[in-house]
């Protein structure tokens, strides 16, 4: 009989004395490193282009568009928007960037999604990297302690997530505007923002808070018959919540790099009427 | 019906050590990596201990790890392997091995035990139970649970960390809290247990951090992490950090005393 | 000798299936401190295959139904040779014993109106079947499993230890019934399969719920724990078994790929509204209903077809016959080359109902047969066969306290208990049968040790525990000295090629269909695979070895094979499970007569090296008259076909 190899340095998890001596980690002969590197690519390419756009301070606003980024945009250095989300709260101190004002709702609301804690405990922290690969850690104490004990105040970001998805929708209803503020016309900038507003609403509706707001708390179900059928909806969506939340972020990156290109004149806006 | 050679390494040894062993063994059409066990066992290891039953994915026996991933051996069918690939049976790599592919599973039954069980509700005689399809389907769907323990092994929580075995009961057994709280009838709460709290202070629900794994390898496809876990999280948090909940506990308390 | 460990307990269970568990429960809840075997671990018992549910007569879905249809519907089954008393107090007791599930947790399938919902199956005339999808069995032993669970949880309130009163032994095997010197019993043998280590659990009363023999046969739906052990340590201890020849084949087992052949279909699958076709297309059914049910099955297609929305006004289709009867067509058509590609016929439930609603209701045929056997059953048909599936035949038992005849202390319950289903099973009677005849056994064995006056326990005698352990290391070399160079198999044999040998004779020579001359074959033959099984050497040590466990099943297998063989050789007509080509009518003189096969040499040593001695020795037994009352359930006409005129005008 073939004998272990010599158990390396960490004496605990899979190579604790107790289970059967293997010597790697894991024995997966799949590209079972392929799903955790794309996600981490795609998030640390969506974290260096936000992180760029939101501290730019500038080229956020292109007639009819307002970039999703700076909406509603709440210091005075805003841009004005004719009829669009000025809402000056913060008054004149805030001298930085007003994307930041608003972009810490979205920011919490995704960082502490259901989905997106999956996708960076597995690509950054290899918490594990992927299921029955050994995670590199020596201890690990999970959501249990501070600061991620925090995750668990994530429907408090959804309530928040609502009126920045209503404002959105709202910059989606200004996109029927030309560039002269005129109503009543559409160009691919319109429909680059009703894509994103469809995605960032199912996105936001399919969270794992809202469906057990809407009905999942119930005991039951049969006393409430609206909330059961509405729980359902969510949670057809909630099903397609990964897909939803990757759409959407690219949807969202996707419509403030296309604001970018008007801003700046790279790009034209072709008018379909 | 085409039967071609397929080579295979199985785990072999105990606790006091063990390797990989070689076999070269006969593949026929349809069958599953149990079948090829069972052949060893027949021709070349008559004493290759593996720990199977009904080889029909219904007992959850036949746990253990093909080519890293923990699967059923009686589910694991041959042709999803090309012919050219060595096939690598282990063990459950989160538990204690007894023997070949057999593991001390008594992990699972001492959280089993930790788990407070159905409270019927006071005042309702047996044949008066009435409860809606509608309100029993969720706790139904954890209950297509066969007990294989794949969840429990493939967890990260516990897998790569043994110490954390006495604080986390474990996806089976956190889903198991989610049945009952969702149990159209449990009256626990009216006898003074709350499903909810328990779940985070008893069975270490914080320690899950919905990696997802649990669901990947149930071979019941019960979506544990979407369905059970994630909303038993939210019930915690109704009870534990929600400052309405937490302010009217507060004043119920002061007031009861 | 060794001394062994010593346990003392009040009543000891061998088997954790739903009779075990269910027997577990009640003893313990009588006060008695119980002790539960089991060869697998805790909760994977062969219960867990039973797919279509618990027959109750509860009449949640159709009110007509009560315990006296029910007790009809089990005697038709049966035919009439059921022990009555039993499928009476089955069908008494099972609406009780399936409600009391629910105070455990069970969470059945609900009615509109939140009740528990019933189903229909093969032999039931109305929907009985509590039911959850078609994993009902796995529902009854997660239930029973938790309330053992729930028990100990209030003895470890109590005592602070979990297992003071109610423990589970779980991968661990009985070899032996122990009895004292006068005959009562005083306890097991045992070994913890993990290690090897044998152990003494010392009892005075002893339950057996160790289900059937379906390992004895090549294709079977039965997992490999059913090597027939309570049935051989009944034999052993010096108890009869009843009627070993009535071995029931269901109907619909998957017959393709070969590795999983055998695997059940669950009969749902036409009580939802499959049908069965053979290779011409053609719901052969219609031909194969028998006289006695002429009038209770629909003649055409199309009203068997209405019966699915109107079961009032349409008699029900002939694809939900008793199994025996529909195993037999399958086997017809086969035989007659109008078979499917892999020597099945086709269940198609592609053509009755819509993909999603197949999905709902069946969903773990679907994945069965997705996974298993790369078929989508919502496009395409699924070929299917009979499989060894269930031994109607059993230890003979005291109908109300499942008290073994002739053995004091001995109980039974479940599927090594014989006599409840006469000559056939109907579906869903045995999940009820676990749980009505569990409780009784349960019941009457705590009741039985608390009887014993402190002292008077019966003490293992002392030669049997060295005889057992002796027995048990046997494999590990122990070739007897004798035996010259021309008997067979004077050299070591391997378990595995054995078993497999005894598979093949049993579905090939004693199967389905029955012949004189097979049989007297069979049993030659298994007179030399016994000859060889006394040389049976296995490799390694005791640690956890299949090898070594196989092979002191074989010895079980090989008794309880030759009772098989030497009843059905013994009874001379067909009926239920039982089906002779030499003879195939069913007698009414055979009606009253019961089986019962007991150890040929009870003292001598087991399986001598001889092959021309038999191991069993037969008894003819008439059956105690159906009471009156019961009879006047049924009418006279219906009766004229299955008894003697003497019974009836008795």
């Amino acid at each position: 009989m073939a004998t272990g190899t010599e158990p390396p340095h960490i004496h605990t998890g899979v190579h604790d004395p107790s289970r059967a001596a293997i010597g790697p980690r894991h024995l997966r002969t799949d590209r079972w490193w392929l799903a955790p590197a794309l996600t981490a690519a795609g998030l640390l390419a969506f974290i260096v282009y936000s992180t760029w756009r939101a501290f730019a301070n500038a080229d956020y606003y292109a007639a009819p568009y307002v970039s999703p980024f700076y909406s509603p945009c709440l210091a005075e250095n805003c841009v004005p928007m004719k009829a669009g989300p000025n809402w000056e709260i913060f008054g004149s101190w805030w001298g930085l960037s007003p994307a930041l004002l608003i972009l810490v709702f979205p920011l919490g609301f995704r960082l502490t999604c259901y989905y997106y804690r999956k996708a960076y405990y597995r690509g950054f922290w290899a918490s594990p990297p992927a299921c029955a690969v050994a995670e590199p850690h020596r201890k690990y104490t999970g959501e249990t302690r501070f600061p991620l004990i925090l995750q668990n105040i994530h429907r408090y970001f959804f309530y928040a997530a609502l009126p920045v998805a209503v404002i959105l929708t709202y910059d989606t209803v200004l996109a029927f505007r030309d560039e002269d503020y005129a109503w009543g016309h559409m160009g691919l900038g319109t429909l680059v923002f009703l894509i994103n507003i469809v995605l960032i609403w199912a996105y936001t509706l399919s969270c794992h808070s809202c469906r057990h707001i809407i009905g999942g708390r119930l005991r039951h179900f049969s006393k409430h018959p609206v909330r059961y059928r509405l729980w359902g909806w969510v949670g057809r969506l909630n099903e397609r919540h990964m897909l939803l939340a990757w759409s959407s972020l690219i949807s969202v990156a996707l419509a403030d790099f296309y604001v970018y290109l008007l801003a700046t004149g790279a790009f034209d806006d072709p008018r379909f009427f | 019906m085409s039967t071609y050679e397929a080579r295979f390494r199985v785990w072999r040894g105990d606790q006091d050590g063990g390797g990989l062993a070689d076999f070269s063994v006969e593949v026929h059409d349809g069958e599953v990596v149990l079948d090829i066990i069972h052949r060893l066992q027949a021709t070349q290891a008559p004493d290759l201990a593996v720990r199977w039953n009904c080889k029909a994915g219904k007992c959850g026996s036949c746990s253990a790890e093909v080519n890293g991933r923990p699967r059923l051996l009686c589910m694991t069918r041959m042709s999803v392997f090309t012919p050219e690939e060595t096939i690598t049976v282990t063990p459950l790599r989160a538990f204690p091995v007894v023997r070949d592919l057999v593991t001390d599973v008594s992990f699972n039954y001492t959280q089993a035990r930790r788990v407070p069980s159905f409270a019927p509700p006071p005042g309702l005689a047996a044949g008066e139970y009435r409860m809606q399809q509608m309100d029993v389907d969720r706790s139904q769907e954890f209950r297509k649970c066969i007990e294989c323990f794949l969840c429990q092994d493939t967890c990260h929580v516990v897998r790569d960390h043994e110490e954390n075995k006495t604080a986390f009961a474990g996806p089976r057994f956190l889903m198991r809290v989610a049945e009952l709280d969702m149990h159209p009838l449990d009256a626990a709460a009216e006898a003074g247990l709350d499903r909810k709290a328990a779940a985070q202070e008893e069975h270490g629900l914080g320690y899950c951090n919905i990696t997802k794994c649990c669901t990947e390898v149930c071979p019941e496809n019960i979506k544990i992490t979407d369905n059970a876990l994630i909303p038993l999280k939210e019930r915690a948090v109704d009870r534990k950090y929600d400052p309405l909940v937490w302010l009217g506990s507060k004043i119920r308390r002061r007031s009861g005393s | 000798m060794t001394q062994h460990e010593r346990q003392q307990w009040d009543v000891v269970v061998v088997g954790a299936g739903g009779a075990g568990l269910r027997a577990a429960i009640e003893a313990r809840e009588q006060g008695a401190r119980t002790a539960v075997i089991c060869k697998s671990l805790f909760g994977k018992a062969h219960t867990v295959m039973a797919e279509g549910g618990i027959a109750a007569s509860m009449g949640n879905v159709n009110e007509g139904d009560n315990w006296q249809v029910h007790f009809r519907d089990t005697m038709r089954g049966g035919k009439f040779l059921n022990q009555w008393r039993m499928a009476e107090l089955h069908a008494r007791e099972a609406p009780e014993r399936v409600w009391e599930l629910e105070t455990w947790g069970a969470l059945f399938d609900r009615t509109a109106d939140g009740r528990i919902s019933q189903r229909n199956f093969g032999g039931h005339e109305y929907p009985r079947l509590a039911h959850v999808g078609d994993r009902t069995g796995l529902e009854l032993i997660r239930t029973l499993q938790q309330k053992i669970v729930s028990l100990q949880q209030e003895d470890f309130e109590e005592s602070g230890d979990y297992e003071a009163r109610l423990k589970v032994f779980q991968e661990c095997t009985v070899t032996r019934v122990l009895k004292d010197d006068s005959g009562r019993v005083s306890g097991t043998f045992c070994y913890e399969r993990e290690s090897g280590r044998f152990f003494v659990l010392q009892a005075p009363a002893v339950v057996l719920a160790t289900g059937g023999i379906g390992k004895s046969f090549k294709v079977t739906s039965n997992s490999w724990e059913y090597t027939g052990d309570g049935h051989a340590l009944a034999l052993l201890a010096g108890a009869p078994l009843l009627n070993m020849e009535f071995v029931q084949f269901h109907p619909t087992g998957m017959v393709w790929p070969p590795s999983v052949k055998g695997i059940l279909v669950t009969e749902s699958v036409r009580g939802d509204g499959g049908v069965l076709r053979n290779s011409e297309g053609k719901r052969f059914m219609f031909g194969y209903i028998p006289d006695v049910f002429k009038e209770k099955y629909a003649q055409s297609e199309e009203e068997g077809d209405r019966w699915y929305e109107d079961p009032d006004n349409n008699r029900r289709p002939p694809e939900l016959l008793p199994r025996d009867e529909v195993a037999r067509a399958i086997n017809a058509e086969v035989k007659a080359g109008r078979g499917s590609p892999h020597g099945g016929v086709f269940l198609d439930v592609s053509t009755r109902m819509p993909a999603e609603v197949i999905r709902r209701r069946l969903p773990s045929m679907y994945h069965q047969f997705k996974e298993l056997a790369d078929v989508d059953i919502t496009a395409e048909a699924m070929e299917v066969g009979p499989t060894c599936h269930y031994v109607m035949g059993g230890v003979a038992v005291d109908s109300d306290t499942a008290a073994a005849v002739g053995v004091p202390g001995l109980f039974a319950a479940g599927e090594v208990a014989g006599g409840m289903h006469g000559s056939n099973r109907l579906g869903g009677n045995s999940l009820s049968d676990l749980l009505v005849f569990g409780r009784r056994a349960g019941l009457y064995a705590a009741e039985y040790a608390a009887g014993l006056a402190e002292g008077s326990r019966p003490e293992p005698a002392k030669a049997q525990m060295e005889a057992a352990s002796a027995e048990a290391l046997r494999p590990f070399g122990a070739v007897e000295p004798s035996g010259g160079p021309e008997a067979p198999g004077a050299s070591p044999q391997n378990p595995y090629t054995l078993h497999q040998e005894l598979q093949q004779t049993m579905n090939d020579l004693v199967g389905i269909i029955r012949r004189e001359g097979e049989m007297r074959q069979a049993l030659e033959k298994l007179s030399e695979l016994r000859v060889r099984a006394r040389r049976t050497l296995v490799e390694g040590h005791r640690q956890f070895n299949p090898g070594w466990h196989l092979a002191l099943d074989l010895r079980n297998m090989l008794l309880v094979s030759e009772c098989v063989a030497r009843s059905a050789l013994e009874r001379t007509e067909s009926r239920g499970g039982h089906t002779r080509e030499d003879c195939p009518g069913m007698e009414r003189s055979w009606r009253r007569i019961n089986l019962l096969c007991r150890l040929a040499d009870p003292a001598g040593s087991l399986a001598a090296g001889d092959p021309a001695r038999r191991q069993i020795d037969l008894e003819r037994r008439d059956a105690e008259p159906i009471r009156p009352d019961l009879l006047a359930l049924f009418e006279k006409e219906e009766l004229v076909k299955y008894l003697a005129e003497e019974e009836l005008y008795a």
